[in-house]
């Protein structure tokens, strides 16, 4: 191609023909976030990497922030749909407790295990349909529209669980929570599972192009013929869908339904985690692994605090430190500054 | 207009943003008891020009004097301190604080240290009265219509400033009566000795109010003149292009014959805005003349589906089509460039090549994705053929130049294969060499067959590639000129036509 390259001004990063995703990986904050942490976790506690086999599954600390980290990271999975697209769902702890509780509910009254997991499914998938259309068809601004759910939706599982803790003994339902898979535990095969689904469909799809389109310019999609307001039903609704296993998760876990309790404060986590993971909150470009390696980061750090022996009051301290270091190695400002270091151009 | 001491002088201002030069070497003065139109189509240059007489902006060259002083101008807070307020067309007042709070927020009386509410009271209704306002001052100011707010608005820059107020549209959101009533008291106020700066697109509001115009075309002064040596004829020339004989070539572009008709309009309607008929024929371009606000922008968006419109049929080739949205037009071939590049056309965070293929991938569906190598061939190609200048495909659009940006909203649409192609006001704000290549390109597509209509404030680029001239005014198509009608004359008093009269 004899196209004139004239240009005019600068590009910030050298363009790189193909880019070598192995040494960028390895490079990025977020990876080298995680190496920290679990480097800190294991100075503080060296049997930390630490891997055994007993029962026909794998046990240890990894494995454990693996299984802990599963259901922010499934939250955030559809969590970071809805913030590339400019938005934010705060209701997803709440979807998770109605998740829970229609699950729980139905097999204690006899109803079959994969029907009642169906139900939580559909009843996730509901209430993301419901946000959706308050977001798309009023208008509304997302983190108003989902805090009306964040706040009905305990209150409904409430009153789905009578005001209980409803608890099961549904072999199928445990195994979702605490059963595993090739040596792993269930929430971590399905978190996996998921995330290559969601990557794989919304990248080899146009999805993953027209929702960063949609977000990082609205009122221009719209003019290029995009159906805005369909992408943001799917991908509210696909949020849902990600809490009610969520929920399910946590329900298993725990063998009961609480409806007061089940996924309290998630979504928060699951914010933070796309934050982590580079997704703006200002909408576009998004990455679902990095999402979920920003859930894990948070899980290692709570996981760390725990087995180190510090008191949980330090957990939120220590996070939010680490927390404000990572922000920081992303934002403008350190571009910028580090940009300039390795003799870059100019 | 005895009374011509200058206050405010601003003398050789040049105002560069980029590349693109947006005010050059323009003079400019105000003088006291004067009311100053500041007229221009968009782009001209006249927010830019208002925006360094209030400190908003500094120029890269030139200086402002104040009553002969040379002054400069940090922010527009400095500029009140020398007596130079500001009322914009949307008022920037807190529509949720009372009357008398708006008017003296920032300096309350105080008593014991806390705000003195009855004085702000008493002090608001004194001053208001001077205008002639009698409301409730302690009644919330979004309670009152926005002809009250902008009276407040004014009251308020005046007590601030004094010398010299700048009026940023006032009148674009006000009915009639309201109009008359703004127009009393800045008559008031001229009578006081200030000077007043006038920016509207209503000519006759001009000629009704202003004693002196100024003009700005593409960034540079056209002239200065009393309005009583004028007529709207005149103005209107000024303001959208050379007086020196139009470069039509009626041999080119009227000596074939036109292709069937691709679109057709009829009856397409939508409250404030004319029923109007129209068909656009293969390899035809119809350029749109008429001022900002003539509802030019109001008949692509309708054509579009932007907006949707309240009756009349749209047929493609002779078939009826239904265009809801913008999403309908697009299947059914239409490509639309808005007039406002960065809000409605760029993802400024996407690739240049993401942004070229948007739309063909919006219309192929989500499920038809194209892949890499399409998506390479599909940005190479156009951007090739429209010689766009980016370094990389896949670096951010938002850091080309304006022009580029334009070509790539350009590309997105041929990339779609379009039948029928909406251009409106394409060339604003570009530079020169990309303004050339773009009057290239419609000219070049129309050779190809496709049916455009093009809007543009540029009455001579107009005249360079339309076949038929649509002229609008007061939101109606008001007269349509073909082949050798197509002369400067007949199409600025076309769009003179009316301007005269009162508006209805």
């Amino acid at each position: 191609m004899t196209r004139p390259t004239v240009d005019l001004r600068p590009t910030g990063q050298p363009p790189l023909p193909r880019p070598r995703p192995l040494a960028q990986f390895f490079t990025r904050p977020q990876v080298i976030a995680l190496a920290a942490v679990l480097l800190v976790n294991w100075a503080l506690f060296p049997g930390f990497f630490t891997i055994t086999w007993q029962d026909g599954r794998f046990f240890g600390s990894l494995i454990d922030v693996l299984n802990r980290g599963a259901p922010v990271a499934i939250l955030a999975i559809g969590m970071t749909m809805v913030i590339a697209t400019k938005g934010v769902d705060l209701s997803v702890g709440a979807v998770m407790a109605i998740s829970g509780a229609v699950a729980a509910t139905l097999v204690t009254n006899g109803v079959s295990a994969p029907i009642a997991v169906l139900a939580a499914l559909g009843a996730g998938l509901l209430c993301g349909l419901w946000n959706g259309i308050l977001v798309t068809l009023l208008d509304i601004q997302p983190i108003i529209a989902t805090l009306v759910l964040m706040v009905a939706g305990r209150g409904l599982a409430q009153l789905i669980t009578e005001g209980t803790i409803v608890t099961f003994s549904d072999p199928v339902l445990i195994f979702i929570g605490t059963g595993s898979f090739l040596g792993l535990p269930m929430p971590v095969v399905i978190a996996a599972l998921l995330m290559i689904a969601a990557t794989l469909i919304v990248r080899r799809t146009a999805l993953g192009l027209l929702i960063e389109a949609v977000g990082v310019n609205r009122s221009a999609a719209r003019f290029a013929g995009l159906r805005a307001g369909t992408l943001l039903l799917i991908v509210y609704t696909f949020a849902g869908f990600c809490a009610a296993i969520a929920g399910l998760i946590v329900a298993g876990d725990i063998r009961g339904a609480d409806a007061n309790n089940a996924g309290l404060w998630l979504e928060l986590d699951a914010i933070l985690a796309v934050v982590i993971g580079g997704t703006s909150l200002m909408g576009g470009r998004f990455s679902i692994p990095m999402a979920v390696l920003g859930a894990l980061i948070i899980q290692s750090m709570n996981t760390g605090i725990l087995i180190s022996g510090f008191s949980p009051e330090f957990n939120l301290v220590v996070k939010s430190a680490v927390i404000i270091v990572i922000l920081v190695l992303q934002s403008p400002l350190s571009a910028r500054l580090f940009r300039r270091l390795p003799g870059a151009q100019k | 207009m005895t009374d011509t001491k200058p206050v405010l002088e601003a003398r050789g201002i040049v105002k560069i943003f980029g590349q693109h030069r947006a005010l050059d070497t323009v003079d400019f003065t105000a003088n006291a008891g004067e009311v100053h139109a500041l007229l221009g189509e968009n782009g001209a240059g006249k927010s830019t020009l208002i925006k360094i007489l209030t400190g908003a902006y500094q120029p890269e060259a030139g200086e402002l004097l104040l009553d002969g002083q040379p002054i400069h101008l940090r922010d527009p807070l400095h500029g009140q301190t020398y007596g130079i307020g500001t009322v914009y067309q949307e008022v920037n007042l807190l529509p949720n604080r009372s009357v008398s709070e708006n008017l003296f927020l920032g300096r309350q009386p105080t008593r014991f240290g806390m705000v003195d509410h009855k004085r702000i009271d008493a002090l608001a209704r004194d001053l208001l009265s001077r205008y002639g306002l009698d409301v409730d001052v302690r009644a919330e100011l979004s309670e009152y219509s926005v002809a009250v707010q902008q009276i407040v608005a004014i009251a308020r820059a005046v007590e601030l400033s004094g010398k010299v107020l700048v009026l940023d549209e006032p009148t674009a959101s006000l009915d009639r009566n309201e109009v008359q009533r703004l127009f009393d008291v800045v008559r008031g106020l001229k009578a006081k000795g200030l000077a007043i700066i006038f920016i509207t697109h209503f000519l006759d509001q001009v000629f009704e109010l202003a004693d002196r115009v100024t003009i700005l075309r593409n960034g540079r002064k056209v002239a200065t003149q009393a309005l009583d040596t004028l007529n709207t004829t005149d103005v209107v020339r000024m303001m959208l292009g050379k007086d020196v004989a139009f470069d039509h070539h009626p041999t080119a572009l009227t000596g074939g014959p036109k292709g069937a008709v691709r679109v057709a309009f009829k009856g397409l309607s939508r409250k404030g805005l004319s029923p109007f008929d129209l068909a656009v024929h293969e390899g035809e371009v119809v350029g749109v003349a008429g001022l900002l606000g003539s509802g030019r922008t109001e008949v692509a968006r309708l054509m579009f589906g932007v907006d949707p419109s309240d009756g009349g049929q749209i047929t493609v080739d002779g078939q009826p089509v239904s265009i809801r949205n913008p999403a309908q037009a697009v299947a059914a071939g239409f490509g639309f460039c808005p007039e406002d590049r960065k809000l409605d056309g760029i993802f400024g965070d996407l690739s240049v090549r993401e942004n070229i293929i948007i739309a063909l991938q919006a219309k192929l569906g989500w499920l038809k994705a194209l892949n890499r190598d399409d998506q390479v061939e599909l940005a190479g190609r156009y951007a090739e053929a429209l010689d766009i200048r980016a370094a990389d495909h896949d670096m951010p659009v938002k850091l080309l130049s304006g022009g580029n940006q334009q070509k790539v909203i350009l590309a997105r649409w041929l990339a779609i294969d379009p039948s029928f192609l909406i251009l409106d006001e394409p060339t604003r704000g570009i530079d020169v060499g990309a303004h050339a290549e773009i009057v290239r390109t419609i000219n070049r597509l129309r050779e190809e067959g496709l049916a455009l209509f093009v809007i543009s404030s540029e009455l001579d680029e107009v005249v360079a590639y339309s076949n038929r001239i649509v002229v609008m005014r007061d939101r109606e198509m008001v007269a349509e000129l073909d082949g050798d009608a197509i002369a400067s004359d007949a199409i600025v008093q076309a769009i003179a036509g009316t301007a005269t009269e009162a508006r209805p």
